[in-house]
């Protein structure tokens, strides 16, 4: 343990848990308007490709973030349409997305594997970057990060302090209600679902620019379904959802930290069931909260 | 399993269906691939040698590939359709695909198998490896010349013998040079995995390591070492070149084209026969990438010295005295290591700290 430092462990536990908090924000917006999307890995690693191929192409990593976070969403628009207009069943349907969106990046990103991308530039913030500890933790990382915890924060003024907000989540809890008062149901899911599709893509795109940075088929690994998961087990609140990520992110980071050290006596096994492990602990002990009341029901104006 | 993969086989099956009754005279060569041909790694290279075969028989022979191929059950089925399709020959290119592989070649005796880095043989199952650990030997060498920090990272993919013998080749000869020197070991368990990669080479850096070693097959770490800055790495299994000068100082290069014509023609001349080939750096399978000029003059000539001497057999890196990490002994003085004991390597030689998983 001695030989691990704190600033340079919690620097990396931010950068890890990026993605999956991008991932996740969108998801939590997607439920609490009712909906369940299980194709965030789908759009995840869709995101992913379209983000390297606009930023080879362009040679700007942000044109690339722009270009996943349309292709993520563009993406869920195809479930949005199934699921909201042609009212199949959601579980089904998200499936299907993931699968798809599993071949279709493989597709695009034929003739992409093995290209290195543009570098994106860590964020210069004079003066915070050179305080003591809290600056090489939090203050020394790309434009991303920020505006992952900025898209967080937003969120939360959204559902907490709007009145748009308030509708979606009224219809979340209960959409007949909230269409008896004359809210449009289905387009706000569908706005929603397009919300969420777009942050997948971003978080994505942070792997395949930032964190790796390259293309490979199944580059995000899971991560989509992490995001899922951390969604429910934050109880639905994006407060929990920041802390949920950085627990996983922490628990990552540390098992290579610990290996890298050299001095562990604990079998690697252990080490790599531990992010899970430690995520899943927590966040019951912080026990779950209630679900949308009308999570992953259909809804037809006319019942 | 990629979709793609299942939609591979799929068609493989469709073709199956309509093509059995269309046989022909050419000898069909098959290769299953562990990760992507894009990985600019290891599948890349055995890629290379289908191509090379391709190249060197032009009509005679009809190559398929399957990619992306998990080592486990889909190997099984994989290899089966491949059988089934009418392959003569069938390449399988990753340690894990050694059970499927016999037991494929077992449901078809007219087959002919070929395992890379296995152990296990049959009639018509051969077994064919590189002496990697040779090309190991002399990145030790450069490694532990290069290093300030004296500590080298080394991304691990599983804990097999391959594997290990590398770890102890690379670090004997640094700790030749560089008495100081201290290996740390990151087991990623994936032969491909970009963002693990990543992640482990980034865990490295952060532990203070100046030289990264990798035996897994994509470029990420060397994305990572640029990144990180003043950190070297080395090329694994291609000559991943898009990074040199640096961090890309050098690279261990797999060049399977000549044994694989070799092979393909045997089946063709009707001479081939079960066996096992384990060749290094003096008949070409191994191959040192160039040596960047990142690497001091004298440190180069050392390198290059060290692979002319393994080439011609006068050094052997395996040579005592050499203790095991629990302090017994294992070679005395002036004694080499016999294959026996390298094939089935177990264990780190003395000075290496960790533990090797279980």
């Amino acid at each position: 343990m001695s030989n691990i430092d704190p600033i340079l462990l919690l620097s990396a536990i931010i950068v890890v848990s990026t993605p999956i908090l991008l991932a996740a924000i969108g998801e939590l917006v997607v439920e609490r308007a009712g909906v369940l999307n299980l194709g965030v890995e789908g759009m995840m690693i869709t995101g992913a490709v379209c983000g390297f191929v606009v930023a080879t192409a362009t040679g700007s990593p942000w044109l690339g973030f722009a270009g996943a976070a349309l292709g993520g969403a563009l993406l869920s628009m195809v479930f949005g349409i199934l699921t909201q207009l042609f009212l199949s069943n959601q579980v089904a349907t998200g499936l299907a997305l993931t699968l798809f969106g599993l071949g279709l990046s493989a597709l695009l990103g034929q003739g992409y594997i093995g290209v290195k991308g543009p570098v994106v530039p860590d964020l210069y913030l004079p003066g915070l970057r050179d305080i003591p500890f809290l600056g090489p933790v939090m203050f020394r990382h790309d434009a991303m990060v920020y505006i992952a915890l900025l898209i967080v924060a937003l969120v939360w003024l959204f559902l907490n302090r709007t009145r748009a907000g308030r509708v979606l989540r009224a219809v979340g809890e209960n959409h007949d209600a909230a269409h008896a008062l004359g809210y449009k149901v289905v387009r706000l899911r569908l706005a929603a679902i397009a919300f969420g599709g777009a942050c997948a893509g971003l978080g994505g795109a942070y792997l395949s620019l930032v964190r790796v940075p390259q293309w490979t088929e199944g580059m995000t690994a899971g991560a989509g379904w992490i995001a899922l998961a951390i969604v429910v087990f934050a109880s639905w609140r994006p407060g929990r959802l920041v802390l949920g990520a950085w627990l996983f992110g922490g628990a990552t980071a540390l098992q290579l930290a610990l290996q890298a050290s050299g001095g562990v006596q604990i079998p690697i096994e252990y080490l790599q069931m531990a992010p899970y492990l430690a995520t899943i602990l927590v966040l019951v002990i912080l026990r779950a909260g209630r679900a949308p009341g009308s999570l992953g029901r259909p809804f037809h104006a006319s019942s | 399993m990629t979709f793609k993969t299942v939609l591979l086989g799929a068609t493989a099956a469709a073709a199956f269906a309509t093509g059995a009754m269309a046989q022909d005279d050419k000898t069909k060569v098959g290769f299953i691939y562990v990760g992507p041909v894009g990985d600019l790694g290891w599948t890349y290279q055995h890629d290379q040698g289908r191509l090379a075969v391709e190249e060197e028989y032009g009509d005679k022979v009809e190559t398929v590939y399957v990619e992306s191929v998990p080592e486990g059950p889909d190997a099984e089925r994989v290899l089966t359709q491949m059988a089934l399709q009418g392959a003569d020959l069938i390449f399988t290119t990753s340690f894990g695909f050694m059970e499927a592989t016999m037991n494929v070649a077992q449901k078809f005796p007219d087959v002919k198998f070929e395992h890379a880095t296995g152990y296990q043989r049959a009639d018509n199952v051969s077994t064919y490896s590189a002496r990697f650990y040779e090309g190991r030997a002399v990145q030790g060498l450069i490694a532990g010349e290069m290093t300030e920090s004296n500590i080298i990272g080394y991304i691990g993919s599983y804990p097999i013998p391959e594997v290990i013998r590398g770890i102890n080749a690379a670090y004997i000869q640094a700790k030749k040079v560089n008495p100081e020197v201290e290996f740390r070991v990151v087991w990623a368990y994936t032969w491909f995995d970009p963002a693990k990669e990543a992640e482990a080479a980034k865990a490295l850096i952060d532990a203070g390591a100046d030289v990264i070693l990798q035996h897994t097959d994509s470029t990420a770490p060397q994305a990572a070492a640029q990144e990180a800055g003043d950190v070297i790495t080395f090329g694994q299994a291609s000559d991943m070149l898009d990074y040199a000068p640096k961090p890309r100082v050098s690279s261990i290069i797999d060049n399977w084209n000549q044994y694989y014509i070799d092979r393909v023609g045997a089946v063709i001349d009707g001479t081939w026969e079960s066996k096992d080939t384990w060749d290094g750096i003096d008949a070409g399978m191994v191959e040192i990438g160039e040596i960047t000029d990142a690497v001091p003059t004298e440190v180069k000539e050392a390198a290059l010295a060290l692979k002319d001497a393994i080439a011609a057999g006068e050094v052997h890196p395996f040579t005592g005295p050499l203790k095991k990490q629990d302090g017994s002994d294992w070679l005395a003085e002036g004694e080499v290591a016999d294959d026996a004991t390298l094939a089935g390597m177990n264990f780190y030689v003395e000075g290496l700290t960790g533990e090797i998983p279980q």
